[in-house]
């Protein structure tokens, strides 16, 4: 009775176990669930009598192997889960398939391990997948590895096969960066150094695969990091009574205490954080990495899903481009042409290739670089650009916000980690406006006040073409329909910008004209206004310029110019020269209020 | 962090994933105790609130004090009810005589299926606490259940978020690959995802959860004096009681501790066939 009243702390560890296929790594697993008393009462006879009506031989694999189609083929297709204890902790044992068809299993189930045991059969020695498994564990963030020589009675338990083995293997691993723990010649049929030690191979006086597992470390925690939370949501309820503006997330790394100052990249908004929220649970006003939170601010902001909550003096990085590895498991290969989504974080966006910069047979490490394309079970070296910015870390610094899956079509298709930040022509505007939002002097009134009171948020649009296309008459009739309909509007027209605010620069300081562009309209948009704005001075390539030094707020590009030229890259909306005005203003009208850009009703 | 802190930090973040990716959301509520857990955890995860429907599949030969108690809570928790049933199995005699897997086929399998895809009808509890026809039947594309790896083996071969095609079948052999807690939030048009936060839960993590928690589960798993009680539930008929004397979570803790029998061991569907459960389960059973 006494020890369930306190609930026993035990520890608990995921170790997924892999290797080329048929190297034995079911038979090992239902070897350690047969040896050490785990199974329930009838699983092992109910398996052996399913054997006998099959008409053969019992193996332990079969413990494991529990769905039809495995037994018939006898491999396993997908990572099965498997619990363990042994007298120090909890194990979770993952089953991965080592056939080349299921390696997206074989990745799902080594995700969630902090340790594997990587097996090679004594008598096949070094094969393909081996490698292929072990650069992959790299690649998946596990450094603790122990390596196990299966199958050691085929080889009359020959210590020169284990060492040759050894030999070969260790320096393959030191090559993806893994020092494996432990090296361990068995027989898993057998049970030789399984669980005990057994009488075969006296050479060998190391650790047994149990003792192994045992000995793998937890994880460091992540608590002393810098502090990581990607917004996973903000709620409102508005049920029962409930008016709390929760910001739900899970902290990646760090600590977080209420009180405290902290910015969301890459919005750059800055709030305090106000109260930890939770349902049935003590009070509490701090939380660390691990904890699925949800958080009040003492300022309330216009946040979204995708954005990282850090300390101000430790944010993550914001970019555009991305040198990255990542590991293709995608039936279509990954091209040049095509837009993914990437999923970092809790954030997503659309991505593309923008250089390949080297493609890898994952089971030789040798070098392909005049590959075009990365082909399905590829390990590519690439630089990506996303649509938009993204907030991240660097892999080596923050695993968790260092690391991204790519969507092609419905489906998860691949993975990677972030290695650098390729620096954009924006990058440097980047950083200076974080510095501006972040050091920003305000009054009592939010932007969230503002809109309430104006019944619409401050955005932007921007007409771009050539000169005498019908640019500024849209722009007016625009502003006429917005301020009559009782919108906050102002037309800022380029021009009048480069009278005033420019007269000081040359006219070919394109940087510097953009820049000061930029400026003046985040202060109209501070101030809570719809800036409708036309320049001929701006080409459609600056937007994206523009587009950082306003974010967050939103800005909606509006081309005009000939159908034949098409919607330009980062357009949302185009009509032809000397189109109505009148019917493109409504229409863009429409287009905002789709988007909740304008007053409701 | 203990390992009961650990896996409800991972199933509210699974939680909150599938209430921000899927609109057409619902969680299969079974009345037993990994989804009264898991009804628990959304609790936690939605601050109090369970911002979508609670389905149950009444085959109407349930042991009756679960409907009992099934409204109960959906009144006190203020929990949106839907529920499904084969109605036209059930006027022609279906029952478990007629087969154990026939029977689980019609009145779970089929009655899930279509209850789902909102082809027949099926029940709202309203404002008065009294069940009316749904009078807006969508289709569920984010179905979130209460299923654990250890329970049996195709279990353990299970996605957080697993794809169903648009029959409801799993493809085991091809399921997307998921990792680093990032799901499968995309699907197409006809197809649903099955979302799964208790997969990493043991039966006796469960039970040390609704101690921890205080969880007021249905009181037919524990025993009333006659030295039986229920490990599982299911229908009347085919779930079998065990022999023990826990009356109390603490001591189902201290019994399940020392036993060594399966926990479904109860059920008689799963002895039909070695593979029933994974028959079942490809075709749509939760």
């Amino acid at each position: 009775m006494g020890a369930a009243t306190n609930i026993e702390q035990r520890e608990t560890m995921n170790i997924v176990i892999v290797g080329h296929v048929d190297h034995g790594k079911s038979t090992l697993v239902g070897r350690l669930l047969a040896d050490t008393g785990v199974l329930g009462d009838g699983k092992m006879e109910k398996v052996q009598t399913t054997c006998r009506r099959q008409g053969k031989a019992f193996e332990y694999a079969f413990l494991l192997d529990a769905l039809e189609a495995e037994q018939q083929q006898g491999i396993t297709i997908d990572a099965a889960r498997v619990f363990f204890r042994t007298d120090s902790r909890d194990y979770i044992i993952i089953d991965a398939p080592g056939h080349i068809e299921f390696l997206k299993n074989m990745v799902t189930g080594a995700a969630r391990a902090q340790a594997a045991v990587l097996l090679i059969d004594a008598k096949e020695g070094v094969r393909e997948n081996s490698r292929r498994h072990g650069y992959l564990l790299s690649m998946l963030g596990i450094r603790q590895v122990a390596v196990v020589v299966n199958k050691m009675d085929l080889v009359d338990y020959d210590r020169d096969v284990f060492l040759r083995i050894e030999e070969e293997y260790r320096a393959f691993l030191a090559e993806v960066g893994i020092t494996p723990s432990h090296f361990i010649p068995i027989s898993a049929r057998d049970g030789e150094f399984v669980a005990s030690r057994g009488k075969t191979m006296d050479w060998y006086d190391g650790a047994t695969v149990l003792d192994a597992v045992d000995s793998f470390a937890k994880l460091p925690s992540r608590v002393d990091a810098a502090l990581r939370m990607p917004v996973q949501d903000v709620y409102r309820f508005n049920a029962r009574g409930d008016e709390r503006r929760i910001v739900a997330g899970r902290i990646e790394a760090g600590r977080l205490k209420v009180g405290e100052r902290v910015i969301f990249s890459p919005s750059n908004k800055t709030s305090t954080t106000k109260s930890i929220e939770a349902f049935s649970a003590p009070v509490t006003t701090a939380a660390a990495a691990g904890s699925s939170v949800g958080l009040t601010l003492t300022e309330e902001l216009f946040i979204e899903r995708g954005e990282v909550m850090s300390h101000l003096d430790a944010e993550p990085l914001v970019g555009t481009r991305l040198r990255v590895n990542v590991f293709w498991l995608g039936r279509r290969p990954m091209t040049m042409d095509k837009r993914y989504k990437l999923k970092l974080g809790t954030a997503q966006v659309e991505v593309r290739i923008d250089k390949i910069l080297r493609v890898l047979d994952a089971s030789d490490l040798d070098a392909t670089t005049e590959k075009s394309q990365v082909d399905r079970h590829d390990v590519a070296e690439l630089i990506v650009a996303t649509r938009n910015p993204i907030a991240f870390d660097l892999a080596e610094t923050n695993e968790s916000t260092g690391r991204f899956v790519i969507v092609d079509e419905y489906d998860i298709a691949g993975g990677g980690i972030v290695r650098d930040l390729v620096q954009d022509a924006d990058h440097q505007l980047r950083l200076e406006s974080r510095i501006r939002d972040i050091a920003w002097v305000r009054g009592d009134i939010t932007n969230a006040n503002r809109a309430e009171v104006a019944g619409h948020p401050a955005s932007m649009v921007t007409l771009t073409g050539a000169a005498g296309v019908g640019k500024h008459a849209i722009a007016c009739v625009l502003e006429r329909v917005l301020v009559g309909s009782g919108h906050h509007a102002y037309l800022l027209d380029g021009k009048n910008v480069f009278l005033g605010v420019d007269a000081d620069l040359a006219l070919d300081d394109r940087a510097g004209l953009v820049r000061r562009f930029g400026e003046v309209a985040h202060l109209f948009l501070d101030s809570g206004t719809l800036v409708v704005s036309t320049t001929n001075v701006i080409g459609l390539g600056d937007h994206r310029t523009l587009q950082t030094l306003i974010a967050p707020f939103k800005m909606l590009i509006v081309h005009v110019g000939p159908e034949a030229e098409g919607l330009p890259d980062g357009a949302d909306l185009r009509f032809d020269p000397g189109c109505d005005p009148e019917a493109a203003a409504r229409r863009i009208a429409s287009v905002l209020a789709e988007r909740g850009r304008l007053r409701q009703g | 962090m203990n390992q009961l802190d650990a896996l409800e930090e991972q199933s509210v973040y699974i939680l909150r994933e599938a209430y921000r990716h899927f609109e057409e959301l619902c969680m299969l509520w079974s009345i037993g105790k990994d989804s009264t857990v898991m009804l628990w955890l959304a609790r936690k995860a939605f601050f109090g609130h369970v911002p979508f429907p609670l389905v149950h599949i009444d085959t109407s030969f349930k042991v009756p004090s679960m409907i009992e108690y099934r409204d109960r809570l959906a009144r006190d928790w203020g929990l949106t009810m839907v529920v499904g049933q084969n109605r036209d199995a059930l006027a022609e005699g279906m029952n478990c005589d007629k087969g154990r897997l026939v029977c689980c086929r019609a009145l779970k399998t089929d009655a899930l299926r279509h209850t789902l895809d909102g082809s027949w009808p099926r029940q709202r509890m309203g404002e008065d606490g009294e069940y009316h026809l749904d009078e807006n039947p969508q289709a569920f594309t984010g179905v979130i259940v209460g299923a654990r790896a250890d329970e049996e083996g195709s279990r353990s071969k299970e996605r957080y978020f697993s794809p169903r095609d648009t029959n409801s079948d799993w493809d085991v052999a091809d399921q997307p690959p998921e990792l680093w807690n990032q799901f499968k939030t995309d699907f197409a048009p006809g197809t649903h995802v099955r979302i799964h936060p208790l997969l990493d839960w043991t039966e006796i993590n469960v039970w040390e959860y609704i101690q921890r928690e205080n969880i007021p589960i249905i009181d037919i798993y524990f025993d009333k004096g006659a030295g039986t009680r229920y490990r599982s539930l299911g229908c009347e008929c085919c779930t079998g009681t065990v022999d023990s004397t826990a009356r109390s979570t603490q001591e189902i803790i201290v019994e399940l501790r020392a036993t060594n029998v399966p926990e479904r061991a109860g059920r008689a569907q799963d002895q039909a066939d070695t593979y029933a459960m994974e028959k079942l389960r490809r075709e749509g059973y939760m």
